[in-house]
Formats: C-alpha cells, sequence, structure tokens
C-alpha cells in the first residue's frame, strides 16, 4: 500500500485491489491482531503467575478461545484467498449490506466468530482474578499489569456481544434483505454505526490498556523504584474502561446527530485523557530519581510513550468538535489512529516480549540487538505517521489511493518510513530466533524485578508453583534487597 | 472447607487450578454470571435499536406494535415464567437431596419451553398469514417503520428462540444426569437455572418493547 502511495497516480493497484488492500489490512490488524495480541499471549502466561494462580480459572475454556480464534483466522484467510473485501475494517452500512464486493459476510462471520474468542477471554480473565488469587493477594497488591487486563476484560465481555448482535443484522439484511439499517428499506444507516462504534471506541481500549499495563511493569522496573501512585494508575484503568463506553459518538460529528449530542460527546471524549494523562506523569515520577537501566524492555516503553502522548494529544484535537469537522477523514485521522492503537499497542508489544521473553523462554538475548531494533520502531513509526498528519491538515483524504501532486513529498516520507518501521518488526525475529539455541540461561530474575512471576524459574514448570506462594507485601517493594542473580 | 468431603460426583472434583471446591464452586457461578453479562449485552444492541425507532417514529412504531398477538405474547410470557419458576424449584430440590423430585421439575420446565415454541411458532403462521412478514409476496405493511419493525421483531425473537432452544438442550442435560442431581451443591443445575432465567429475563424485556408500545 506505501509502495502505491508512493507516487499520486495508481500504478500498481487498481482501484478495487486498493479498496480490497486496506480493507484486508484493517480487518486482519484490527480484529486478528491489535485486540488480541497483549491479552492472549501475556494476559494468559502471566496473570496466573503474577497472581500465585496455578492457571487461569477455566484452562479447557482458555484452550477452546484459541481454537475459535484460530477457526475465524482461517475463514479471514479463505476470504483474502478468494478475492477479500472492499468495505473497510468497519463495515459501513448501508454499503457493506448493499452495494459492497466481495465476500462481506464472510469477513464478517471471521470476525464474529473471533469475538466469541474475546468474550470467553474476558470471562476467564475476570474470574481468575477474583477466584484465584494467592492468600494474601488482595486487590490492592494485584500487579498494574493485572490491573489493565481486569479493565480489559471487562470491556470484552461487556462491548463485544454488541458488536455480535450488529454483525448479525448486516449479515441478515444483506442475506434476506431485511432492513435494519438500509434506508431503502426503512433501516437507518446511523443506527449502524451507533451500534458498531459502542462496542469498537471501547475496542480501542481494549488495545491499549493492556499496552499500558505492560508499561507500567516495564517504568517501574526499569527505575528499580517503587511505582508513584498505585492507585491512581490502577483505577485509571478501570476509569478508561468506563469512559471509553460513553464516547461512542465522537465517530459521527459530521454523520448528523444533533448538535447538542456532538457536544456532549465531545466533552465526555476529551474527559478520557485524564486518566490517560495520569498514567503518563505517574510513569514520569516513578522514573524520576530512579535507578533507571537502558535495557530494550525501558527503550520499547519510552518509546510507547512518546507514541502515546502524540497520539493522544491529537486525539484530544479531534475530541474538539471544530477541529473534527476540519481533519474528518483525513490522513490526520489515519494517522492519530495508528498512533494510539498500532504505536502505542506493538511497542508495549516488543517491550512486553523483551521484557518476558527470558521468563518464558528461559534464555537472554543479544541486549545491543534489541536496543537497535527499539530505536528502529520508533524512528521508523514516527517517519511513518508523523507526516500523515501534515498530510491530513492539509486535506489528503483516507483511503484514497490517487491524490494530488503536491502531496507527493510527504507520501515518500511516510513510505520510506515505513521500510524502516519494517526493518524494526523484522530484527527482533531474528535475535530471538538465534536465543532460543545460544541464549545464556536467564535465572529467574534477569531484571532483578519484584513480582511473583520473576519468584519461578525460567520457564516456569507446568503449574507454576511447586507450593501456592504466600505473598505478604504489596507490588513494587523496590529497592529489592537480595542481589540481583542471573544477569 | 465444609464441602471438601463431598467428592463423590464428577462435579465435585477439582478441575484445573483450584486448591478447593468451594472456590471452584464460586468461580464456575461467577463465570456463568459474566457470560449471562455479555448475554445481555447481545439483546441490549437490539433493545437499544428497537428504542431508536420508537423514539424517531412513536406514532408508526405503535402503530406497528398493535399488529402483534398481544395474548398470545402475554400466554407465552406466563409460559416461560412458570416454567423458571419449575427450574427454580429443581434447583433447590437438587439443595436438599431430592434428585427425583428435581428430574421431574426440569422436565417440566421443558415441556413448557417447548410449548413456548409451539405458541411462537404459531404467531409466526398468523403473522404470515397476515401479511406481516417484510419481504415476501403478499406482504403488505402499512409503511417503511412498520417494515423495519417487524424486521427487528423477527431478528430479536428469533435470536430469543434460538436460545430457548439452548437452553431446551441444557435442561434436557441436566434432566438427565444422575451425577448432575445428586450434587447437593447443585453446581451444574444452578448454572442452568441461571441461564433458563435469563431466557426468561430476556423475554421479560422483549415483551413490553414489542407487544406493548402500543397506544392505549
Amino acid at each position: 500500500m506505501r509502495l502505491d502511495l508512493m507516487t499520486p497516480a495508481a500504478d500498481l493497484m487498481t482501484d478495487d485491489g486498493y479498496n480490497r488492500a486496506f480493507s484486508l489490512h484493517g480487518i486482519v490488524m484490527v480484529w486478528f491482531f491489535l485486540i488480541p495480541s497483549i491479552p492472549n499471549t501475556f494476559g494468559n502466561f502471566l496473570i496466573p503467575l503474577m497472581i500465585g494462580a496455578r492457571d487461569l480459572a477455566f484452562p479447557r475454556l482458555n484452550l477452546a478461545s484459541w481454537y475459535i480464534y484460530l477457526a475465524g483466522g482461517l475463514v479471514t484467510l479463505m476470504v483474502v484467498v478468494l478475492g477479500g473485501v472492499d468495505t473497510g475494517w468497519t463495515f459501513y452500512t448501508p454499503f457493506s449490506s448493499a452495494f459492497a464486493n466481495g465476500y462481506v459476510v464472510a469477513a464478517m462471520s471471521a470476525v464474529f466468530v473471533s469475538g466469541i474468542s474475546s468474550i470467553l477471554t474476558g470471562l476467564n480473565f475476570i474470574v481468575t482474578v477474583h477466584k484465584l488469587r494467592a492468600p494474601g493477594m488482595t486487590w490492592g497488591r494485584l500487579p498494574l499489569f493485572v490491573w489493565s487486563h481486569y479493565a480489559t476484560a471487562l470491556i470484552l465481555v461487556l462491548a463485544t456481544p454488541v458488536l455480535a448482535i450488529t454483525l448479525v443484522l448486516v449479515a441478515l439484511e444483506r442475506l434476506f434483505g431485511i432492513g435494519i439499517f438500509d434506508p431503502r428499506l426503512g433501516g437507518d444507516p446511523l443506527l449502524f454505526q451507533n451500534l458498531f462504534w459502542f462496542y469498537s471506541h471501547p475496542a480501542v481500549y481494549i488495545m491499549v490498556l493492556p499496552a499500558l499495563g505492560v508499561v507500567s511493569e516495564l517504568i517501574t522496573s526499569a527505575a528499580h523504584k517503587r511505582v508513584f501512585g498505585y492507585w491512581f494508575i490502577a483505577y485509571s484503568s478501570i476509569a478508561i474502561a468506563v469512559i471509553g463506553f460513553l464516547v461512542w459518538g465522537h465517530h459521527m460529528f459530521v454523520a448528523g446527530q444533533s448538535l447538542y449530542a456532538s457536544a456532549i460527546f465531545s466533552f465526555l471524549s476529551i474527559a478520557v485523557a485524564v486518566p490517560s494523562g495520569i498514567k503518563v506523569y505517574n510513569w514520569t515520577v516513578t522514573l524520576y530519581k530512579g535507578d533507571i537501566s537502558l535495557d530494550a524492555p525501558f527503550l520499547f516503553a519510552m518509546g510507547f510513550i512518546g507514541l502515546f502522548v502524540i497520539g493522544g494529544l491529537t486525539g484530544l484535537m479531534v475530541a474538539m468538535l471544530a477541529i473534527d469537522v476540519h481533519v474528518h477523514d483525513t490522513y490526520f485521522v489515519v494517522a492519530h489512529f495508528h498512533y494510539i492503537m498500532v504505536g502505542g499497542t506493538v511497542s508495549a508489544f516488543f517491550g512486553a516480549l523483551h521484557y518476558w521473553w527470558p521468563k518464558i523462554t528461559g534464555r537472554l538475548y543479544n541486549d545491543i540487538w534489541a536496543r537497535v531494533a527499539a530505536l528502529f520502531v520508533f524512528g521508523g513509526f514516527n517517519l511513518t505517521f508523523f507526516p500523515q498528519f501534515l498530510l491530513g491538515y492539509e486535506g489528503m483524504p483516507r483511503r484514497y489511493h490517487v491524490y494530488a501532486p503536491e502531496f507527493q513529498a510527504l507520501h515518500v516520507l511516510s513510505s520510506a518510513g515505513a521500510s524502516l518501521l519494517a526493518l524494526g518488526y523484522l530484527l527482533p525475529a531474528f535475535y530471538l530466533f538465534r536465543s532460543l539455541r545460544y541464549g545464556k540461561p536467564a535465572g529467574p530474575n534477569p531484571w532483578g524485578a519484584t513480582g511473583l512471576e520473576w519468584t519461578t524459574p525460567s520457564p516456569p514448570p507446568q503449574h507454576n508453583f511447586d507450593e501456592p506462594p504466600i505473598v505478604d507485601s504489596g507490588p513494587y517493594a523496590y529497592p529489592l534487597q537480595e542481589t540481583k542473580d542471573g544477569a | 472447607m465444609a464441602h471438601e468431603e463431598e467428592t463423590a460426583t464428577t462435579e465435585n472434583r477439582l478441575h484445573g487450578p483450584f486448591h478447593d471446591t468451594a472456590r471452584q464452586h464460586e468461580a464456575d457461578r461467577l463465570g456463568m454470571l459474566v457470560f449471562l453479562a455479555s448475554e445481555v449485552m447481545l439483546f441490549g444492541g437490539l433493545l437499544g435499536g428497537a428504542l431508536a425507532i420508537r423514539l424517531l417514529h412513536p406514532v408508526d412504531y405503535g402503530r406497528a406494535a398493535a399488529q402483534l398477538h398481544l395474548w398470545l405474547g402475554g400466554l407465552n410470557t406466563a409460559i416461560l415464567l412458570t416454567s423458571s419458576l419449575l427450574v427454580a424449584l429443581a434447583v433447590e430440590a437438587v439443595r436438599s437431596g431430592q434428585a427425583r423430585l428435581a428430574a421431574w421439575q426440569l422436565r417440566g420446565a421443558m415441556l413448557l419451553g417447548i410449548a413456548f415454541l409451539a405458541v411462537k411458532g404459531l404467531e409466526y403462521t398468523l403473522e404470515y398469514r397476515d401479511g406481516l412478514v417484510p419481504g415476501l409476496a403478499g406482504a403488505h405493511l402499512e409503511s417503511l417503520v412498520h417494515a423495519l419493525f417487524m424486521n427487528l421483531y423477527f431478528a430479536a425473537t428469533g435470536l430469543h428462540a434460538l436460545h430457548v432452544i439452548g437452553g431446551l438442550a441444557l435442561l434436557g442435560f441436566a434432566a438427565a444426569s444422575r451425577l448432575a442431581q445428586a450434587d447437593r451443591n447443585a453446581v451444574v443445575v444452578g448454572n442452568i437455572a441461571l441461564y433458563w432465567h435469563l431466557v426468561d429475563v430476556v423475554w421479560i424485556f422483549l415483551y413490553p418493547t414489542l407487544y406493548l408500545a402500543r397506544p392505549s
């Protein structure tokens, strides 16, 4: 896609081909990577470890959710092979129900199925956190990673079904011509947007809340300092989850809802910035006068904060009614959500991968290369998406691949950034896989961090703990008394 | 814990990550409740849609609602509530060790569930005869809002009927399983009962939203 966008003309792809390409990019990335990435990999592994449990509450349900996710992925793959869809990842009606080409129903079923997997994961997390905490692991002693996953699970369980029913209605409309959203059949396309964004805006927090949890862990561990404002960070996760349900209307400022509704949604959307800001300030204070080690996980965490702040501040801009009307459906919005969703989630995902890799595999990787990768991801990301803010502000609309010549310079910059970013994504694959074979044994606690997960051997035994741990203090009891072992 | 000696049945056996059965039962119950919360949100989308249509077109909505068979819907409400009562009694019977009684109560609840579906089928037939099914030849609907209302009606009651069928399967399992009825903690029967109550509660919301929203 970025190659095609290097020039103002359509030279690589046809119009339809481009539409299918960006739809698939969105569907796969949003539904099959960003939403499940951190909870399903790190959450599943770490939540039981962090609260001193042997496993999640319903291990078989967990396995089922993996197979369900796999089934959804296979259907998506089938859609790709058969020729794809051109609806965009949002499946807006009435386009998706009446006009779109391709395998819309199949793609939506894939999303629907992956949604079931999300609900089961969320359910499992909630029950696990409530019922499987080790003796002494009070709510006030839960690691912040667990808090953020708890908040995420609430959204997963309460928002995903609304998306499911919406997709079912679109499918019914497409297959049987029943009118819910299509105005020709008496339906209301705005209703779709209301229902869809009621899920999908909280879904952004599904992507970003686990990332926030990861960063809280990385920051306090890198600073070797007690995290500042534990309860503020914990409750701000819950606050983001709750307010996240109330802001969907900001996707419809120019879709024809009343001005009063828009003003209220604008206010609520700005309000989300408060708990987000609380987190950033608390991380900063945690780092202040910390004994900071500049390891790769820390660099990824700092990259996250940088991207999250840019994404968040531009989020404030698009939450303002007047600015949004100007930049609506331009690259400004594209850049904004990539900063939050991709920059945020992927940086944190890599940070988590590097931080817990020794725990998961028992091996250490090459630290120099990991730091280089962190710089590539941060630099490449900014080079890719910052020009898009400028493009959008100057009026480049999203979803177009043929554009006015004056936008070319910025598009070339953006494409160059994308290749740097790709390099940053590929590098870890090499040195991480290499570490499996040649890496030094990590020992139980290579970072000198606190937390139950670092008290087990790396990798942990099958049931995590040989005997149930007893917790007698809060998390983050830095400075750590013992000497660092392992590293 | 008090229940630990009761490990005779599979339902009581410790599984997975748990250290004691009481905690495991609490987790099973909480898991079911969280799942039901997500089911509530599933129907919440439909009820939200109905609310939106009613706010936008109050007069046409009321007129469309008046075409439904109020008394058949009312009969179904009574049937479903009664079967929910039977299921609740079955849970109490399991708790007090009357497995045979519980099995009969569960079977009774199933019969009522089947009766519900039969009445629903009769209603659909009548609506088909009245030309109230949008998109079919011979449909005569007064307005687009009327068509929209009927679409929503079929989507919502159809989805609810699917849940009734799923609930019947669960009830059938509970009625057939001796082990589930012998479990004094009523873990399986209790959770299946919760599901059946949800099916009931959803109907309790659908009935006024669809049937009773007529002009008096």
